[in-house]
């Protein structure tokens, strides 16, 4: 029996306690980019032993939790979920570096911050690692715990409101997937909550269809695809810029990993039943999210959209039931976390020296911090999916596998690529072109520890972006086992139309 | 038979735990008729908790040595599982409450001083107290004991007054706030005899239905008696009256928030937990026992009862200011919840399952319910506790343990995973699923996400505004400190470890009631 996934649960969680009982604010600190850098170490030591080919889930853990309910502590990875895991390890010590003076400015406690940063460590490596659907639930209720007192202590002006949207919008989600998940327990008659139990256990396709709208509508909220984005801008903008790091690029990620993972898994029929109606919100979601972000005059709300628009591919993917789409689909949850949070983080930067949000209050900024600039570029080309740069890659998947399955979707959401490189390239010429603005005549450029939170992020874009093989070929077989169920159904639908 | 009356067999070992309560308390008023004034409060206290905590060890004691298999004291009792096990949490929760109402300062110095007159200076300065409250209580806890047990109507009945009477009377003694207090003492009274009425003609139209008043009796009449059905319905519906009323179900909620804010805070902790405890397991005995094989006709009732009280706890709890008030509506929509589990029957093992389900989230419910109210009597302003939402604001910054173990109540009363609520309210909604109630848990689940906007609201307050310049100051006396702890353990181990709890709660609703 392995113990690795407790253990990259565990070792977070030890580490916040520490970090909360630590008295010295930069002995904390230090503290939890140590704690950090561990799980990253470890998190990659186990991913080199992850064979593709093998097992379904592999560094499998087993504990019976509340027997009467059937629920087990239950934790195993396959492909999917070990590349987010990998994603969350290496995003957090840069969050750590890049928040290194977020809680200052704040009257709240430092170390609190940083300890709370570590339990969400924590939650993310669960949630992902679970393989008991309950668990599964309840690290996906509780990691919106950390996250509202991220927002709600340490954000921007209108934080409370901010955290207190985004809070009840998941946690009203979150509970109709409760009644989905009690129904599910109940109508499969296992005994158990475990996800390889309850594969498969309702055949019936009205029940499916049920249970999948609560299941769907928590993860949409979560990704979120429109119509449900509407908390997304608010708490984007008004988190401390390390959190809307983790809650863009990871937290929402459980929405589109449980799209995948539990829709299409557990309610084949449904989710190919539902299949045009997610599509269409899809296309819709890309190409609302990038107008709206077209419009934005405040820096974190533009990031905030794109998001929106970008999420839109990423379900698009899940759905259009094809393997270089699901795979695309994947890659881009990765791909995404990094460039979107690349953007985030120097955006913040450039935001922390100036003051402002707002794009108006910026220009020519890459005559007097170049570095800054520069980076901002690169994360943003990735953003509009420029070849050569990570996302190319990812959306190029998710357009040319949706097009083998659905054509007419595919080819409005390629206008999703054209927008992109508006908002992108806009914001990017009113911020950092033409004539420095006065109140940015003065402003510095990157510092050293800046550029330690930059490099990397830069690094595995522009890796990720030539080198893509390694992840897709773990993705790959996990994804392909993901959608074969539903490919069945398809096929069945298909022949019995023709006879 | 002529002319020789029988005496009553009574099992007086079944009976001890409810015997020792009401046995010390009629001791504690014997300390108020001779004891010297000074004495008094010493001899209280430890004689209150000890007789608790006594009763409390002969109840695990005698669930230890086998549950019987039929009621007691000629049928008027039933002492099994679920009584035991509702037994057991009372007395518990009492304990805790009797240790909040031993740290001073929450009574009246002189009852029958007029608020604000020269007489009640006077019984201040003197430094009078009602030390009457410890034999008080503990005949309100007695009551409690007896209500979830009683086994005919008549006893049911005599629990019902046993347990109210003292209430009445300790809800009109705060120390701050009189005038609010009296009121609720007054409106409680006179809410309370009128549902005590209810209960009592439904009595009395049951007992001309069936030509008993025990409860099993009466279950095997309701196929037997034909003709008589409007004296049935008529009575069931008029004691179903009289038992919400005390869960404060709606539309009989409202005198809780009246009564809940003019109380003395811990004498609203003991009602919000122990009186709730105690008639709910007098609902359950009433309707699964006497009224079991008429569910056809109740059932549907009680969905539109259990719906009421969720969407309304929930909905008017947004709009209160008063911290107290706020904690009644929700401690309404909590109601609610349970009313879901009433209603989740079916098949011996379902009833099984879904009373399992109630006592665990009865036990879950009263520890955090305690200690939240513990939590209130802390914050405190000149004039008394910090009674008013915004007065709370900034906590977080100037108490933050304090805070934060308020916060992470009002999360299990939110029903967030890894805390004791999650696991309560998911054992009630998977009893309600499996018995097919599954409409009245998007209810109750719709209703959990409104109920959290007023929970966050407060954590908002406390952690994310601004303290004010002259805000509250937190008092915490050494019982107070003990209640909170107490309550925080409970809270966490109930969310993170449930299994040994809900394996007792299975075992106590393994035999349902005996009939």
């Amino acid at each position: 029996m392995h113990y690795w996934l407790s253990t990259l649960i565990g070792v977070p969680v030890l580490g916040a306690l520490g970090v909360a009982a630590v008295k010295n604010e930069l002995r904390a600190k230090q503290a939890t980019l140590a704690v950090s850098l561990l799980v990253l170490v470890l998190t990659v030591v186990m991913a080199v032993q992850f064979s593709p080919n093998g097992d379904k889930f592999q560094f499998t853990e087993k504990y019976s939790w509340v027997p009467s309910f059937g629920i087990h502590f239950g934790l195993g990875v396959d492909g999917i979920a070990l590349v987010l895991i990998l994603l969350s390890a290496v995003l957090v010590p840069i969050v750590v570096l890049a928040s290194w003076h977020e809680a200052e400015a704040g009257k709240r406690s430092v170390r609190m911050y940083f300890a709370l940063l570590l339990v969400l460590e924590a939650m993310m490596i669960g949630v992902f690692a679970a393989t008991d659907v309950f668990l599964f639930y309840v690290f996906f209720e509780a990691m919106l715990i950390p996250m509202y007192f991220m927002i709600g202590s340490y954000g921007g002006a209108q934080r409370s409101y901010a955290a207190v949207k985004f809070l009840l919008y998941s946690l009203f989600g979150g509970l109709l997937m409760l009644v989905a998940v009690i129904a599910l327990y109940s109508i499969a008659d296992k005994g158990s909550f475990m996800f390889t139990d309850l594969v498969g256990s309702v055949q019936d396709v009205g029940t499916q269809k049920w249970l999948f709208l609560g299941f769907f509508i928590a993860f949409a909220i979560k990704a979120p695809l429109w119509p449900f984005h509407t908390w997304l801008p608010d708490a984007a903008a008004q988190a401390p810029a390390g959190a809307a790091v983790l809650l863009v690029g990871v937290l929402d990620k459980v929405g589109t990993y449980g799209m995948l993972r539990f829709c299409l898994e557990l309610f084949p029929d449904a989710a190919h039943y539902f299949t045009p109606l997610v599509l269409v919100l899809s296309v819709v979601g890309i190409v609302y999210g990038a107008i709206v972000a077209i419009g934005q005059t405040d820096m974190k709300r533009l990031i905030a959209y794109t998001s929106i628009s970008h999420f839109g591919f990423i379900t698009m993917g899940v759905f259009a039931i094809s393997v270089n789409a699901g795979s695309g689909a994947t890659l881009y949850m990765v791909n995404h976390g990094f460039s979107t949070g690349a953007l985030f983080l120097i955006a913040g930067f450039l935001i922390h020296r100036r003051g402002s949000q707002y794009i108006s209050d910026y220009g020519g900024v890459q005559k007097v911090a170049p570095i800054l600039a520069g980076t901002f570029l690169v994360a943003g080309l990735s953003g509009l999916a420029l070849p050569g740069l990570s996302s190319f890659v990812s959306e190029f998947m998710v357009l040319i596998g949706s097009y083998e399955t659905h054509a007419v979707y595919a080819i409005i959401a390629t206008s999703g690529v054209v927008l992109a490189a508006i908002y992108i390239l806009w914001m990017y010429q009113r911020t950092m072109n033409g004539p420095t603005a006065e109140s940015v005549r003065d402003i510095k450029d990157l510092n050293g520890r800046e550029k330690w939170v930059v490099a990397p992020l830069i690094a595995v874009i522009i890796a990720l972006g030539f080198f893509p093989k390694p992840l897709l070929d773990v993705i790959n077989p996990a994804v392909t086992d993901s959608i074969s169920q539903v490919q069945h159904v398809k096929q069945e639908s298909v022949a019995q139309e023709g006879q | 038979m002529n002319g020789t009356i029988q005496a009553p067999t009574i099992e007086y070992g079944l009976l001890a735990p409810m015997l020792v309560v009401f046995g010390a308390a009629i001791i504690g008023v014997l300390v108020e008729a001779f004891a010297p004034r000074y004495l008094r409060s010493s001899i209280h206290k430890p004689l209150t908790l000890l007789s608790l905590a006594g009763a409390f060890v002969l109840t695990i004691w005698q669930a230890r040595s086998g549950i019987p298999t039929k009621p007691a004291a000629m049928g008027a009792v039933a002492v099994d599982g679920p009584a035991l096990f509702i037994w057991g949490t009372i007395l518990v929760l009492a304990f805790v409450s009797v240790l909040l109402i031993n740290d001073e300062g929450h009574f009246v110095a002189s009852a029958s001083a007029v608020p604000g007159s020269a007489e009640e200076e006077r019984a201040l300065s003197e430094g009078a107290t009602h030390t009457e409250v410890y034999p008080l209580a503990l005949f309100a806890v007695g009551g409690m004991l007896l209500f979830p047990a009683a086994n005919d109507l008549l006893a049911m009945f005599v629990a019902l007054e046993v347990m109210s009477l003292p209430l009445y009377l300790l809800c009109g003694l705060a120390r701050r706030r009189r005038l609010l207090s009296q009121e609720a003492a007054v409106k409680y009274f006179l809410l309370g005899a009128f549902s005590s009425a209810f209960f009592l003609y439904g009595t009395a139209l049951l007992y001309g239905y069936a030509g008993s008043v025990d409860l099993a009796k009466i279950g095997a009449s309701l196929g037997a008696v034909g003709g008589q059905d409007t004296l049935l319905y008529i009575g069931a519906a008029m004691l179903g009256v009289g038992l919400l009323f005390k869960i404060g179900a709606a539309p009989f909620q409202a005198w809780k928030p009246d009564v809940y804010q003019g109380s003395p805070t811990p004498i609203t902790a003991l009602m919000a937990s122990g009186t709730l405890v105690a008639a709910f397991g007098a609902l359950l005995r009433v309707f699964w026992v006497a009224l079991g094989g008429l569910e056809w006709s109740w059932t549907p009732i009680m969905w539109g009862v259990a719906i009421l009280t969720m969407v309304t706890g929930a909905i008017l709890a947004i709009t209160q200011t008063d911290i107290k008030r706020m904690l009644a509506y929700s401690s309404i929509a909590h109601g609610g919840f349970l009313l879901i589990g009433v209603v989740a029957i079916g098949n011996q093992q379902q009833n099984a399952s879904a009373l399992s389900a109630l006592l665990f989230y009865l036990v879950a419910y009263g520890f955090t319910t305690v200690g939240a109210f513990a939590i209130v009597t802390t914050v405190r302003d000149a004039g008394g506790e910090a009674w008013h939402l915004s007065r709370w604001a900034g906590l977080g910054k100037r108490r933050p343990l304090v805070a934060t173990v308020f916060a992470f109540f009002l999360l299990a009363f939110a029903g967030i995973p890894l805390t004791s609520g999650f696991f309560g309210k998911y054992a009630v909604f998977q009893a309600a699923v499996d018995a097919g109630a599954t409409p009245l848990v998007v209810v109750g689940v719709v209703s959990s996400a409104v109920a959290a906007f007023f929970y966050v609201r407060v954590i908002v307050l406390m952690f994310f505004s601004d303290p004010a310049a002259d805000g509250p100051s937190v008092v915490i006396p050494g019982g107070t400190w003990a209640v909170g702890a107490l309550a925080t353990l409970a809270t966490v181990v109930l969310g993170v470890f449930p299994q040994p709890v809900l394996d007792l709660a299975h075992t106590a609703a393994q035999s349902l009631f005996v009939r």
